[in-house]
Formats: C-alpha cells, structure tokens, sequence
C-alpha cells in the first residue's frame, strides 16, 4: 500500500464516499430529485408566449377579418356548430353575422374569452376601416432573472444542500451507533475528530458534484443568470453545506435509533421549509415573526445564494446573513463535539 | 542486572519485555446503578498466554474485558496492560491492542478488502491486506460486500480488523456466540493458529467446550466475581472425579424408614426448594459409600454423582439403587466439563440464565 493509502483520513473519507454512491436511495434525493422538482416547477411557471386564442365566425369575410389578427385564429362554422365548438372550449368566441351587426357570443366569466372579444372587436372594425386615434408602438420584455424558475433555483439549491447534509451526517452516524461500529472505531486507534473529518470532506466531493449537475441543468434548461462571482458562489455552497453539516451531526450527536433521528430531523427541518422562503418570498410572513425567520440558517443561505445569482451581489455586502450561517456552524459543531456519543 | 533494566526501558517504546504481565488487574469494580457489574477482581495474565474468562450471561465478562480495552472507566482497581495503563498511555495501548467487540456490524456495503484497508490505515505498523486475509481465509470473499458474508465469515472479518495492526495482546469477547457448530470450529481452528503463532489472547465466552478446548487458564466468573481460576484440567479436578454420572429413579416401593432424612440431605446438598417433592427416596448416603463416589447433588429430578473409577462404581450403582428397590428412569454419563466445575461451585447451569 502507498502513502496515501495508509492515511486513516484519506480512507475515512474514501470510505464514507463510497457508502454514499452504493445508496441508491441517496442517489436519487441528492441528484435526481432536486432536477425533477426544477423541471416541474419550470414547466408549471413557465412565461408562455403570448397565447393565440380559438375563435370561430359564420361568414367567410368575418373570418378573413379575426385572422388578419396575429393574436386570433379564426375558423368558419355555422352557428349551431359554434356554439357546440363553445360549449366543448374548442373556440373561446363565435362571431354571428347578424344582418349588419356582429354579435359576440363568449363567456364572459372566462378572462381569455374577454381577451378574444376585445381582439376580435379590434380587428373586425379595424377590417371595417376603423383608424387609431392616437399612433402607438410595443416593447417586449422577457428578461431573465425576473422569472420565477430564476427566484425559486437558488431556494431548491440551499434546501437541497441542507437535505443532503443532514440527513447523509445523521443517518450515517446514528446507524453506525445502532450497529456498534462506532465503538468499535473508537477502540481502535483512530482519531476520533478523523471520523467526523471524513464526513466533512466527502461532503465536500458529493457537493461539487451535486451543485454542479443541478446548477448546470438549471443553466443549460432554464437560462438561470448567474450574476455574481462563481468562486463567491461555490464558497456559498461549501459554507451552506457546512453548516448543515454541523446541524445534522448535533441532531445525532445523541441519538441511539433511526427512529429518533428521523423525528428530530424533521423537526429541525420542517420549520425551515415552511419559513425560510425556498418558493416565496419569506418577507411575506408577519412582521412578528420575520427575526425568527431571518435567524434560520436556511433563510440565510437562500438571501446569500439568491444575491449572488440573481442580483450579482458582492459576498461582502452580505454581512448578515454570512454572520448567521457562521454562528450557526460554530455552535451545533462545538455543542455536538462536547455531548457526542460514541457507543 | 543494569543491563535487564536498561533494556526494559528502552524497550517500553515499542515492544513489552517477557517479564511483564500482558495484563494485570487489581480490586476491580464497577456499578451500573444498582447492579454490581464487576465485583472485586483481580487476575494476571502472562506474555503468550490464551486466558479464558468464562462464564453465563451477566456474570460480568464483557465488563470486565471492555474496562481492559478501555471502553469503560472502573470506579475502582488497576488495570495494567502490557505494563501500560489507560489514564497515561491510551494513545500507544490503542496501536498495540486489537479488539473484537460483540456485536459490531460493519458497513453491509462495503467489501471485506475496504473495510481491512480502513483498519489497517489507523495502526502505524501491521499486517499487509494480504496476510491478514490470508490468516482470516477470506481469500475467496475478498471483493465480496460485508452484507453477503455468512456469520462466521463476519466474525473472522471482525477478527481480521483486531489483527490488521499486529497487535501484542488480542481481545475477543465471545467469538462464536450465534455461529452454528461448523462455523465455530472455523473461528476455533482461527484462535489456535494466533496461540501457535505465540500471541497473547484474552477472550470470554460462555461455552465451556470453547474455553476447554482453547485456553491455557480459565477464569469462572459469577456475579461479578472471578469464583475459580486455574487451567481447565485444575478446574475440573477440583469436581473430584473424572466423570458424571446422572440418573433419575421412579419409586416402586413404600415409604422407606431413610426418607426423611434422604429428603433433608438431598436439599441440603443441592440447595434447591424444587427438589424435595420431585427426587424421590434415594438413599444418598448409601450411594456416597460406594468407592470412587465423590459427591452427589440433586438438580430437578435427576441426581448427579461425580465418579472417578466408573468402570468400577456404575456396577454398584446400580446394585444399590436396586437395593433400594428403585427403578431407573434414566441412566447417563459423560467426562466432567468445566460446565460441571460451574454447577458444582454455583448449583446452576452455565446457560440457566
């Protein structure tokens, strides 16, 4: 064996690494979960193109009047088969020829429907000769990083950091509690920070590797900006998962049973998915409540992330919430080390 | 005489001399809550020596066998390994020592080589990966997951990570406990390989055969307190006759005039309320005058006589519970056991509890 083999931290951590990837229930929480949820969530809060709506007429010269609207496709139909067409949705309105009338049957409860009747009422009088009063121009805007996919990628990260630390920490540990291979390491002569170390460390791989598969999907799928420094947002991801990595290791610092672990993990973790702004914005709890709020270690690392991707704020504007996930390492790791149980 | 002095000191660094014990123990005790785990206790045992601490569940052996490895502070007495102690030296008796612990689980998904090769990475000398799976034959397992292994392939893997670091003196607490009769004398053959190879073992276990079979000097222990110690030949000879014989009777006669007292001494001798109503007229001292006859206890139903010269005793065994006009029920014999050597200092069976 050579140098590097006989390093008891080297194989520590290779070790804790390779019982991560034979997880495949890992796998797909740390990986494959994160990805889906963003790609759901994309699909479900995408900005659509503006939207051609259905609308149908009776006389042919109506017809060539609603298409000449980019806005409006239009189809020619008698009127029992247009007001079949509405009733099933197929068409959102159906102009009648009525002698030199046009009446509009729509729902009017239904706001495209409103919409068809207001571009379907331009184009007809604008086909009739009607001229603008006052000359107008439109400007489009699709700028990225005002989307919702934008505002909820650096939450999904930071929980997902959170989530894979804690729980690949917790378990791990407790397990090895339950299975007396903790004691059975601490009779030998391994240094005991060494196993917390090896933890830490491959963490640290599995965490390259998992931020930079979410964040290049987000990129690649969704056009996600990232506007600040990356070296800033790779410190943000390593000081994040940190922290959560000290808060898994308290949180089973004691425990003796999966059971146990799994009750307090979830009740440290639960109020911050409900708090901490992963899918809005957490300003829009009370006032009351909002130092608590901003107190939690995961809200913290959503304002970091979130600032640094999408508004290119510099680390060093950022004091707050840096000294909050700074406390928030320093303590679970010093409490932990203190009241930890190794048998 | 300076030279031998000198010599111990410099040798302190690494290697034990000869002359120190490989383990000394002093007034050991240790409470949990009420329970008196360990109880007073004192033992030593020499470089090279396979010692035995023997004895039925809660007697108190994983205590005392963890307080030596350091796992468990006593509240009182001295424990000294290797002319090392734990308060002073932990640092150094952690890379001489190698344990197996009951009970410890490794990483179902990692291989027997990984889990060696993290072993061997915490000891600063040591075993290759090959000689140790070569002394454990897992050689076919070698890539094989933790988690496919048989019970007594994980325990040999489990002793393979206490000898990776070659250590000085081997801990094993009670090696083959929950193998089946095949994978135990695997681990036995295993055990006597490391004793050929001069090392020092001190290893508990429950079953007598085991601590016959593999060590030089046995300590029984009960409550929390060593009650025999010696090799198992010495133990066995303090029952007082080579073999056991053991019989019920049922009566087929009428009250006989000994009764009573039969009756009084039987429960005298075996300290046993149950038996009174159930062990049925034998006269005891009639069966205790037969030459070659050493004692005689009741344990339930059946009567148990300690014998040496059986060839010669059976014979008037039986003739003087014929005398006595009692019908046997069950006859057996068999060699005296260090199991026997339990019975006869506690009245109960090693595996009562």
């Amino acid at each position: 064996m050579n140098r590097l083999e006989l390093s008891s931290l080297y194989q520590l951590t290779v070790t804790r690494f390779k019982l991560t990837l034979r997880e495949p229930e890992a796998i797909f929480w740390i990986f494959v979960f994160p990805i889906l949820l963003a790609l759901g969530l994309g699909i479900a809060f995408r900005n659509r193109p503006a939207d051609v709506l259905p609308v149908g007429a009776t006389t042919p010269q109506l017809v060539q009047a609603l298409a000449a609207d980019k806005g409006l496709r239009a189809a020619e139909m008698d009127e029992a088969a247009g007001t079949h067409a509405l009733a099933t949705g197929n068409i959102l309105l159906l102009a009648v020829r009525n002698g030199n009338s046009v009446v509009y049957r729509y729902d009017d409860t239904n706001p495209d429907a409103r919409i068809a009747r207001m571009i379907a009422d331009r184009a007809i009088q604008v086909a009739a000769g009607r001229r603008d009063a006052v000359e107008t121009q439109n400007e489009l805007l699709h700028e990225t990083g005002s989307r919702y996919i934008d505002f909820v990628v650096p939450g999904l990260l930071a929980m997902n950091l959170m989530g894979s630390a804690m729980w690949g920490l917790g378990f791990s540990i407790v397990d090895a509690r339950a299975k007396k291979l903790l004691k059975r390491m601490v009779a030998s002569p391994m240094p005991r920070w060494q196993y917390l170390a090896g933890f830490l460390f491959s963490r640290l791989v599995l965490l390259a590797i998992e931020v930079v598969v979410f964040l290049g999907f987000a990129r690649v799928v969704f056009g996600v900006p990232f506007r600040g420094p990356l070296w800033q947002l790779a410190l943000a991801c390593v000081l994040t998962s940190q922290v959560f990595s000290a808060l898994g290791l308290l949180v089973a610092s004691r425990a003796r049973t999966m059971e146990a672990v799994s009750g307090l993990m979830n009740l440290v973790m639960l109020p911050m998915w409900i708090l901490s702004g992963v899918f809005f914005s957490a300003s829009r709890f009370p006032a009351v409540i909002q130092p608590l709020v901003k107190a939690l270690p995961l809200t913290a690392a959503i304002d970091v992330l979130r600032g640094n991707m999408l508004q290119g704020t510099q680390l060093g504007q950022m004091m707050t919430p840096l000294a909050i996930l700074l406390a928030w390492l320093a303590l679970p790791f010093a409490v932990s080390l203190k009241v930890f149980r190794w048998r | 005489m300076d030279k031998v002095t000198q010599d111990s000191t410099r040798h302190r660094i690494h290697e034990t001399p000869d002359e120190v014990a490989a383990l000394l123990i002093r007034g050991l005790h240790k409470t949990f809550g009420e329970v008196r785990a360990v109880d007073g206790i004192d033992l030593e045992v020499g470089p090279g020596e396979c010692f035995g601490l023997l004895g039925p569940n809660g007697a108190g052996k994983t205590t005392t066998i963890e307080i030596c490895e350091g796992l468990t502070t006593p509240d009182a007495g001295i424990v000294e390994l290797l002319g090392r102690n734990w308060q002073r030296d932990s640092d150094e008796l952690r890379q001489l020592i190698g344990i197996q612990l009951q009970e410890t689980q490794f990483p179902e998904k990692l291989t027997v080589e990984e889990v060696l090769r993290l072993f061997r990475s915490f000891y600063r000398r040591g075993m290759t990966l090959n000689e140790a799976i070569a002394l454990a034959q897992l050689e076919e397992k070698r890539r094989a997951r933790v988690g496919g292994l048989s019970g007594g392939q994980k325990q040999r893997l489990a002793m393979a990570t206490a000898l990776v670091g070659d250590p000085e003196l081997l801990f094993l607490d009670e090696p083959t406990t929950g193998l089946d009769p095949q994978a135990r004398r695997h681990v036995w053959d295993l055990v006597e390989r490391l004793k050929q190879a001069g090392r020092t073992i001190i290893l508990t276990t429950h079953y007598m055969e085991e601590a016959e079979r593999l060590c030089d000097r046995v300590a029984i222990m009960d409550h929390g307190r060593v009650i025999a110690l010696g090799t198992p030949k010495e133990l066995i000879a303090t029952v007082g006759g080579e073999d056991i014989v053991e019989f019920a009777v049922s009566a087929k006669t009428t009250a006989d005039p000994s009764t009573a007292f039969a009756l009084k001494n039987a429960a005298n001798s075996a300290q046993d309320d149950n038996s009174e109503d159930r062990q049925g007229s034998v006269n005891v001292e009639a069966l205790k005058a037969i030459p070659g006859v050493q004692s005689h206890r009741v344990d339930g139903a059946v009567h148990q006589l300690s014998v040496s010269e059986l060839h010669t005793a059976v014979p008037r065994i039986f003739a003087a519970l014929e005398e006595q006009g009692l019908h046997l029920s069950e006859f057996r014999t068999h060699s005296a056991t260090l199991e026997d050597v339990f019975v006869r200092l506690t009245g109960r069976n090693l595996r009562d509890e």
